[in-house]
């Protein structure tokens, strides 16, 4: 039987539960079925084939026809095949699945913001710049940093932009340089980032302990290093104590330190790497600000820098000028509502008039907020309009939840709950690195696998007891690696479910081991053929007579 | 704090079985200079009722009742309501990348819909799970095309949205690309062909074009096709507007479509999150940056879909991956394709025609007042067009605020030599009534002494 054949049987076969036959939109499509009405036409109808000539559309596009209840029913019904935040613990380290709150749903789609269009005028979108400025006012503080840009769509992006601002600075010292460091423990985001900035990437070597070898280091920077891209706390969820140490060697030769803000969930309102010694970073508003992953995406990649970094910031830069400066575009200025910046008089912040806040009302009234072009130095853009701004509404009403005391607590519990997992699984896992834990920890599978029991299979039986898998064989420091991230997200009876599982399954790895080897028995679908999939790739939906 | 599922005293629990004291001992691995201890300068925690208020505060301060004619790479379409039922389902929404094929089914199989029916509007054999805008996804489809041809020239059309072009000038800053700007042709806004056919050689890699371009105007891809694929070079057609392709020929003659989504259910947001995509001809499948999801079968023959062609991504590959990309944008792809499910073969095709009813009723009528001219007519166009007028747009435009209409967009911003030029777009939700109020605006202008 071909591949073809054994697929086509396989669409046809009969589960016994209507919602696991769902099949796919193609499938369950007859030609006439509507699931639209739009309104009568109020101006003259065209002739699209006289007004478009050899330009018009002859063959319609083969979409599927349905009604909206069976498209209601098949979205719910594929949702029901995913796991979820919403149904249980999702400890994928270096990903920080932790609660995504309703509220910030719910705000981002307030019409004057979901409705804006980026080009309207600024005096009818001063609502909006309000909130962006606030969010770039918080985060400032939080990281430590001088000056930031939001332009970024996602971490990778962030990263793209923060090396892009390395170089530029740089260029501007008379010498690009020609390499960026990057630990071995790093994401491939950071080598894929540097290359395609036109660095060549040096690999720096962990030492005994996961951490950055500082003689290693010291013999590796020289005058053509643009910059080490380092994760702090790093991949192995532990913080690089040396870290000013670090910054040290680099800015001895000139270089910067980037750093990968993937793992931020274990700093926030404890430490920020302005203070210690960190030139530019990007922050992942997905991971550490809890907008919601989607499935992969969208993200935002906020990067932040230091004020020698600023000059080169991707354009337009948002920035607060006196209301009687000329307007790029007029306005209604006098028609403005309620500066939404205090709600009711009740002050927004805390302190009775914090340094560095511009939110209080009488400033608020005589200063306005415009995207400054004019940048000379400017690396350009990166994207088209100003970022994924319905990522920034949630991250903002994430922030306003917490507060500061919010923010600090949920650092702590992000560590206390992954110390937690380390003290009650680390007789039966083995623990590479002893170092201390910070808000994820990275077991490996030596003992399972010394059984024939690997990482991947440990993590596919977790399904059957109904978590979500760690994140596996990741950082490749370590052999076999059991990257868990809990977040502050999981209560203590939830930490105890997965410790119980991990132990069971530690034990079945002993007595039933392949048991473990062909998880999971559970699921809807059993493991999926990947080499078929990727050998002769079927990436869409053909009819049948067409294959 | 309301997010927090731990009361004091199972803090306390849990610190006593990690072997610790207090919270701090877990957090002595920070050198002490470098700890936080005072409070982040940060709003003071807010109530729910607070937070709504705030934003409904920011909202209504950006003015919403106003008549908008904006377009320009961002579209204002009519959302249907099962859009964000859907989008909103937990399973969904608080999902991550289905790299655990098992128990992320329901992503993967929507995703692998989403691919189809991109592929299927584009007229291309294959389409990605999505990029994160059009304008990334443009740059990106340029160092694709460098990859596949190993050629390090681009020619690019003028009329491609000037903030695309920006952001591959960016992209490619360090690639040792050279790019090529060509013009447009004054009477139809078409790229200028001749200049075109000039401007690609034999080291020319890729040439890229909007369709319709960022006047609106839709360009002879057959015709630059041929330009191009005489000389060995790629045709990589940007598309901005989507819903054009309900009605508008797909540019099968390119070997990539890097098209915005965001049309297709998505709301404005002042400017994203988007959903760029990304589609091509299947020999250039290996080259193609992004997450790819492919059907396959699991143990017991069941059909079932999984991340695919992964060695081409930066997880696998590191500094030798096609793009450093990971997250993308994919719950702003399944809004998409929920939208492509409610619209249908019959409804894209009568949606696409309501857009151009209603821009030709537009252009028609402002076009036809004194003292407004209409510019490139000489090409066939989707629901944009270019008006000339002999007032200045600026006091055009404040006259046009006062009766709440935003009007069209100043090009003089990036095409200086159009002077008083506007941009005006007229989708399904512009009202006759609305179009008819901007005309009697522009026909009220004050006669100058």
């Amino acid at each position: 039987m071909t591949n073809d054949a054994t697929v086509s049987a396989a669409s046809k076969r009969v589960r016994p539960h209507p919602s696991q036959n769902e099949a796919l939109l193609f499938e369950i499509s007859s030609p006439g079925k509507h699931a639209y009405k739009l309104p009568p036409l109020d101006v003259p109808a065209v002739d699209a084939t006289a007004l478009l000539g050899a330009a018009h559309r002859e063959k319609s596009a083969e979409l599927p026809e349905l009604s909206e209840i069976e498209i209601i029913r098949h979205f719910t019904r594929l949702s029901t095949w995913n796991y979820a935040i919403d149904l249980g613990m999702y400890p994928l380290g270096s990903c920080t699945m932790k609660y995504n709150p309703r509220v910030n749903e719910y705000v981002a789609r307030i019409e004057g913001l979901a409705e804006a269009h980026p080009y309207r005028p600024e005096s009818l979108a001063q609502g909006v710049l309000e909130v962006v400025d606030l969010l770039q006012r918080c985060l400032l503080d939080i990281t430590g940093m001088d000056a930031i840009t939001l332009q970024p769509a996602a971490g990778a992006h962030g990263e793209l932009t923060g090396i892009l601002l390395v170089r530029a600075w740089h260029e501007s010292n008379g010498n690009a340089r020609s390499k960026v460091l990057i630990p071995d423990s790093a994401h491939g985001t950071n080598p894929a980032t540097a290359a395609i900035s036109g660095y060549t990437v040096e690999n720096l070597k962990s030492n005994d302990e996961g951490g950055i070898d500082l003689e290693a280091l010291a013999r590796q920077v020289d005058e053509e290093t643009a910059a080490l891209m380092l994760t702090n706390p790093s991949t192995i969820g532990v913080f690089e104590s040396q870290i000013e140490k670090i910054a040290e060697i680099l800015h001895a030769k000139g270089a910067l330190l980037y750093m990968d803000g993937a793992n931020m969930n274990a700093l926030v309102g404890k430490a920020r790497p302005g203070d210690f010694g960190v030139d530019v970073m990007h922050l992942n508003l997905h991971k550490t600000f809890s907008t919601p992953h989607g499935g992969g995406g969208p993200g935002s990649g906020p990067v932040a820098c230091k004020a020698f970094l600023e000059p080169f910031l991707p354009t337009p830069v948002l920035v607060r000028v006196e209301k009687s400066a000329k307007a790029p575009d007029a306005g209604p200025w006098e028609a403005e509502g309620e500066d939404p910046s205090s709600a009711d008089g009740v002050a927004m912040f805390r302190a009775p008039s914090p340094p560095h806040s511009s939110t209080d009302k009488v400033e608020s009234r005589n200063s306005r907020l415009t995207w400054e072009y004019n940048r000379p130095q400017s690396i350009g853009r990166v994207r088209a309009f100003y970022g994924n701004v319905g990522m920034f509404i949630r991250a903002l009403a994430y922030i306003l939840a917490n507060g500061p005391d919010g923010l600090r607590q949920t650092t702590e519990d992000a560590v206390l709950n992954a110390n937690y997992i380390r003290a009650k699984l680390e007789d039966i896992f083995e623990l590479p690195y002893k170092t201390a834990s910070m808000h994820e920890v990275v077991f490996s599978d030596k003992r399972q696998a010394a059984l024939g029991v690997k990482t991947g299979d440990i993590a596919k039986r977790l399904i059957d007891y109904g978590f979500h898998p760690y994140t596996v064989s990741f950082p490749m420091i370590v052999h076999g690696a059991l990257m868990i991230e809990p977040t502050e997200s999981e209560s203590l009876a939830e930490l105890d479910q997965f410790i119980a599982a991990m132990r069971a399954i530690a034990k079945e790895v002993e007595e039933t081991p392949e048991l473990v080897k062909t998880a999971p028995h559970s699921t809807r679908v059993s493991r999926l053929d990947e080499v078929q999939a990727a050998r002769k790739p079927i990436l869409r939906w053909k009819k049948a007579e067409q294959e | 704090m309301r997010y927090l599922p731990k009361s004091p005293a199972e803090r306390q629990q849990m610190l006593a079985e990690i072997g610790v004291r207090s919270i701090d001992d877990l957090f002595s691995v920070i050198p002490a200079a470098h700890r936080v201890d005072s409070d982040l300068n940060v709003p003071r925690a807010h109530a729910e009722s607070e937070i709504i208020d705030y934003f409904k505060a920011a909202g209504q301060k950006n003015a919403t009742d106003y008549a908008s004619f904006l377009g320009a790479g961002a579209y204002r379409h009519y959302r249907p309501v099962i859009i964000d039922s859907l989008v909103q389902r937990g399973e969904f929404l608080t999902s991550y990348t289905p790299y655990q094929a098992e128990i992320t089914q329901g992503t993967l199989q929507a995703i692998f819909e989403f691919q189809t029916m991109i592929a299927e509007l584009t007229g291309m054999d294959v389409a990605n799970a999505s990029m994160y805008d059009g304008s990334t996804g443009a740059a990106e489809a340029v160092r694709m095309a460098m990859r596949i041809t190993r050629r390090e020239k681009a020619v690019v059309a003028a009329t491609v949205h000037p903030e695309y072009r920006e952001v591959m000038a960016t992209y490619s800053l360090h690639q040792g690309l050279s790019t090529t700007v060509v013009g447009y042709d004054a009477k139809t806004g078409r790229v200028d062909l001749a200049a075109l056919d000039a401007a690609v050689t034999k080291e020319t890699a890729a040439v890229l074009v909007q369709s319709p371009n960022f006047f609106g105007v839709i360009e002879d891809i057959p015709a630059i096709a041929a330009m191009a694929h005489a000389k060995g070079a790629l045709l990589i057609v940007s598309i901005a507007e989507a819903v054009s392709l309900g009605v508008v020929r797909a540019p099968v003659e390119a070997d990539i479509v890097s098209m915005e989504a965001q049309s297709f259910g998505v709301a404005l947001s002042y400017g994203g999150p988007f959903c760029g995509v990304l589609a091509c001809k299947e020999q250039y499948l290996r080259q193609m940056p992004g997450r790819l999801v492919g059907q396959t079968v699991d143990g017991h023959g069941n059909r079932g879909f999984c991340l695919t062609l992964s060695t081409r991504e930066q997880h696998i590959r590191r500094e030798k991956a096609t793009s450093n990309i990971c997250t993308n944008q994919a719950l702003v792809a399944l809004m998409a394709t929920i939208f492509l499910a409610v619209y249908g073969k019959e409804g894209i095709r009568e949606l696409a025609e309501h857009n151009l009813a209603k821009a030709a009723y537009a252009a028609e009528k402002l076009g036809s007042l004194d003292g407004a001219k209409l510019l490139f007519t000489g090409a066939p166009r989707f629901h944009e067009f270019v008006l000339a007028t002999e007032e200045a747009p600026a006091a055009l435009s404040q006259r046009l605020l006062d009766e709440k209409i935003v009007g069209g967009i100043e090009l003089s911003r990036w095409y200086p030599e159009l002077g008083n030029a506007t941009l005006w777009c007229a989708t399904e939700v512009v009202t006759r009534e609305q179009i008819d109020a901007a005309a009697n605006v522009l026909a009220a202008r004050p006669v100058e002494a």
